[in-house]
């Protein structure tokens, strides 16, 4: 590939190519603070470079040129869903009618604004078979807290306090036993079946008296459906305990399945993954919490109503867990996940999962021709792959195959997840690719494949074209190096 | 809908796979089957997307007007060097950097943020991001619960009230109790107590603000920090206003240990509350305890300089329910946006923005002072936003100034029952000596219609 994250010069780091008096005129000059406030309150120095706007503009150019993004190539990188995301998306958000609006504005300035989150959260309802969703949570870790902190709220009003155990199947997202542990609750991981999936009986042997949640993902990260998802939930309920959805998947089902139908009483999507906001390098992803109605008065604050015409922002809920952020929500990405809705309707939105379905499938059967599939079935949205046949054969492991994508064009998919997968490689294509660039995809892999088989070394090596080769992990971790130091 | 299957791929991909219909693929038992009728908006052209939203935003007149709104989200100026680059399609649609090799660019940007929050606050080490000012205040509240194993923290009542809120929805969580420290006559917090509090060695931090939630400058004295250090209270500092940094003593050098800051002002838009983006600093004793993604220096195969993430072993893709927290997702895009801010303004910039910050604050508060019926509620020297008394319900004033075209800041009563004749108004370089002006005529009516009544 000949991208430009295969530019080997060195990339200076922005402290180290400054000079004082460099300065770009953004402002009028300020006077001298200390004639406005003691000296003692004043810092002394502000060791921050002065750099001219084109150094700084090609300084970040570079930067984004040893970046790879969906933009750059094909990023099949399993739980992740990496489709593509629409341009007029941002430029929506950036309406300066949107852009502008303070969090501060009386309600009756911000109708537009407000009238966009009840829309989204009307349709996500819809969407998923939930009561009612918030928009609060930023991310879906945030939702996962958000939605404990809830059922934790929720056992407290009915007296049953007692209840502090949440199950977690050993396929599950790390985020789901972290988030658990923040509301002090204890943890207990359910081992998946033969078939890769939770089984009803082993949910019933841990179910108990002092159960709180069961946190499921469906389709779970093998891309399995849990086909006794409504068995394990309604026996969950018999036990008096709660269901929570990770939506992580949910790009597997929308449109054509909905948590609530399943027997979620609480449940969280990424707009940054199923609404196609961009990552961003790692975030800013907004992670609305949808439930069912029994907790629609835990959900945090504020939650926007309508009232007769007009739309407000309601804080006055008693027995709500509070906010879980500054400001009501990730705006600019409440417009970007509107926008993508109103691109698609419910007829759209239920062929993307379908198309999200059929691309998974297509390179499942392409790639079991010369990697394992170990649970060869019909799959959602993604699917897992194993090298540890041939890593047996040939020393060759997912990571070394991981790594030889990258010299091909294509970003990796998920290595090493889900756990009870060796030598696990987990792929998702979403739908917004074409058959072409699956059909290309397979033949790299391919590719890789045959030539660990007869020269494995040229494998071990890889990444060759990279800016970097290899990164000394261990190195890192132990001599921690986090910043750049004045001399 | 962005795909891009033409019937044939369809027919030729499901031959492929063995099925014969799409929905052969999607097929869910009969019990969890849908039944009902989606009900979501109408699909639209791109055409139509726009006019929609051009319509929606037509509907937030509140986003031009002349305003005065601060508290936590400041409208600052942003060069547009920083749009043109952040929205590039490399930084704008790359995942969270697993693959180093491939991700140089935005790990290298992750370091130089880091580096930005290290010099401005004075720390040692900076995380990648958390999601906001709020959260940051909780997750260093967490970070220091952890490390001495105490089970109370001590806040001030003058941190952002939005904070404390999200504190306290934490906390719920943890059966942490919180106490407050009082706001003292002068808008500073009530320091009296923190001495004697500090030495029962109950508290497993103390958090306070600067500039607090009324834009004062909030710092402990040379005694307290003692006290707090002998005792092992952790000094956890808010920062909820980051162009202060650029004028301000860093927190560093009033006794912080932990900073909790939200760096919206660099370059972020307020976009009606968000994304924005939150960020934990500390003294390196924290370092095993700080939440979130750390990019770090190291060498690849060739000795050749290169950039990971690092640390790992603290975060809950590794360590499940035993990480330091559970974030996954952050802000990279936001920090990404700062930290192309403050490469542009440098040194130079941001001081002249701070003080310009002050200048226009000092302006303001001249202007409303001057008024008859109006005063400044306190007298602490102030950063870049003032406590104005109208002596009237506040929630009145404002509502006729917003008739008269202005929005002139945030109603104190909504979160401090005792300060409801109180607005809360924030001026910064953007706001110009027209606005102050504008704002002091219809002030002047408002206060006097009021007086006539």
């Amino acid at each position: 590939m000949s991208t430009p994250v295969s530019d080997h010069t060195a990339s200076p780091l922005i402290f180290e190519s400054g000079q004082d008096g460099r300065a770009n005129r953004y402002f009028e000059r300020g006077k001298n603070l200390s004639e406005f406030l003691p000296r003692e309150t004043l810092r002394a120095d502000l060791p921050i470079p002065d750099n001219s706007e084109m150094d700084v503009v090609r300084h970040f150019t570079r930067l984004s040129q040893r970046t790879f993004g969906i933009d750059v190539g094909f990023y099949p990188l399993g739980s992740c869903t990496m489709k593509y995301n629409p341009r007029v998306n941002d430029a929506m958000a950036n309406l300066p009618g949107l852009r502008d609006l303070h969090p501060y504005t009386p309600d009756d300035q911000a109708q537009g604004a407000l009238r966009i989150m009840w829309e989204l959260e009307r349709s996500l309802c819809s969407l998923f078979g939930m009561a009612a969703f918030s928009l609060n949570p930023s991310a879906g870790a945030h939702a996962e807290l958000a939605a404990l902190l809830i059922a934790k709220a929720y056992f407290k009003s009915r007296d049953e306090s007692k209840r502090d155990k949440v199950i977690v199947p050993d396929t599950a997202h790390g985020t789901n036993p972290a988030s658990a542990a923040m509301c002090g609750f204890k943890v207990i991981s359910l081992k998946s079946d033969k078939r890769g999936r939770v089984s009803v009986d082993e949910v019933k042997k841990v179910l108990g008296d002092d159960t709180a949640v069961v946190m499921m993902t469906n389709p779970n990260t093998l891309g399995l459906f849990e086909d006794h998802v409504h068995e394990i939930t309604r026996a969950v309920h018999e036990a008096g305990g709660l269901c929570y959805y990770d939506g992580a998947n949910a790009n597997a089902l929308m449109g054509n399945a909905r948590p609530g139908d399943m027997g979620f009483d609480l449940m969280h999507l990424n707009l940054h993954k199923t609404f196609t906001i961009p990552h961003g390098g790692g975030g800013a992803g907004s992670g609305p919490l949808g439930v069912a109605k029994h907790l629609v008065d835990f959900l945090p604050t504020p939650y926007v109503r309508k009232k007769n015409d007009s739309f407000v922002l309601d804080f006055d809920m008693p027995k709500s867990i509070g906010p879980m952020r500054s400001f009501w929500s990730n705006f600019a990405h409440i417009v970007r996940a509107l926008a993508y809705v109103y691109a698609n309707g419910a007829e759209g939105l239920t062929k993307v999962s379908q198309l999200a379905v059929l691309n998974a499938n297509y390179l499942r059967v392409k790639i079991r021709e010369f990697l394992e599939t170990p649970y060869d079935e019909i799959c959602r949205h993604e699917f897992v792959a194993s090298a540890q046949a041939l890593k047996k054969e040939t020393g060759v492991r997912a990571l070394d195959i991981a790594k030889a994508l990258l010299d091909r064009g294509y970003m990796a998919p998920t290595m090493y997840f889900p756990l009870i997968v060796p030598e696990c490689l987990m792929i998702e294509p979403t739908e917004t690719e074409s058959k072409e660039t699956l059909d290309a995809f397979v033949d790299a892999l391919g590719d890789i494949v045959e030539t660990a088989k007869r020269e494995p070394e040229k494998i071990l090596a890889a990444p060759v074209t990279t800016v970097v080769g290899r990164l000394d992990e261990t190195r890192a971790a132990r001599e921690p190096d986090l910043r750049w130091y004045p001399s | 809908m962005y795909t891009p299957h033409t019937e044939r791929d369809v027919a030729q991909m499901l031959k492929t796979v063995g099925v014969d219909s799409l929905d052969a693929l999607l097929r869910v038992p009969d019990a969890v089957k849908l039944r009902e009728k989606l009900e979501v908006v109408p699909a639209l052209p791109e055409t139509g997307i726009v006019s929609r939203f051009e319509e929606l935003a037509r509907m937030n007149p509140g986003a031009s007007l002349v305003s005065f709104l601060g508290a936590g989200s400041y409208r600052h100026y942003a060069p547009p060097a920083i749009s043109a680059l952040a929205m590039r399609g490399e930084f704008l649609t790359a995942y969270t950097p697993y693959q180093a090799e491939v991700s140089q660019g935005y790990l290298q940007a992750i370091y130089e943020w880091q580096t930005y929050i290290c010099l401005l606050t004075g720390m040692d080490i900076a995380n990648a991001s958390v999601y906001d000012g709020a959260t940051a205040l909780a997750e260093a509240a967490i970070m220091a619960l952890n490390e001495n194993g105490r089970q109370k923290i001590l806040v001030s009542r003058a941190i952002h009230p939005n904070y404390r809120a999200v504190l306290k929805t934490y906390c719920d969580g943890l059966d942490v109790a919180i106490e407050e420290l009082p706001v003292a006559e002068d808008g500073t917090t009530g320091l009296g107590e923190l001495a004697r509090l500090a030495a029962t060695k109950e508290y497993a931090c103390v958090a306070l603000q600067s500039p607090n939630f009324f834009g004062v400058i909030d710092t402990p004295g040379s005694a307290e920090q003692a006290a707090l250090k002998e005792s092992g209270t952790v000094l956890v500092a808010v920062i909820a206003e980051a162009m202060s940094l650029g004028a301000l003593q860093p927190p560093s050098q009033w006794g912080a240990g932990i900073v909790a800051g939200e760096a919206q002002s660099f370059g972020v838009p307020v976009a009606y509350g968000g994304p924005y983006v939150g960020f934990i600093a500390a003294t390196k004793e924290h370092l095993r305890r700080i939440p979130g993604r750390l990019a770090g220096k190291t060498v690849d195969s060739n000795g050749k300089e290169g950039y990971v993430l690092t640390l790992q072993a603290r975060e809950q893709h590794i360590r499940r329910e035993r990480a330091t927290s559970n974030i996954c997702t952050n802000q990279a895009h936001c920090a990404l946006i700062a930290t192309m801010y403050l490469a542009l303004v440098g040194k130079t910039g941001l001081r002249d923005a701070a003080a310009l910050n002050v200048q226009r604050t000092r302006e303001l508060a001249a202007a409303v002072d001057a008024i008859d019926g109006c005063s400044l509620k306190f007298s602490a020297p102030h950063f870049n936003e003032i406590v104005v008394c109208v002596h009237q319900p506040a929630r009145h004033a404002l509502a006729k100034l917003e008739h008269r075209g202005i929005l002139g800041g945030v109603d104190l009563g909504r979160y401090y029952p005792e300060y409801d004749n109180c607005i809360l108004m924030a001026a910064t370089e953007m706001t110009t000596t027209r606005e102050i002006q504008a704002l002091t005529k219809a002030l002047h009516e408002v206060v006097h219609v009021h007086a006539r009544v």
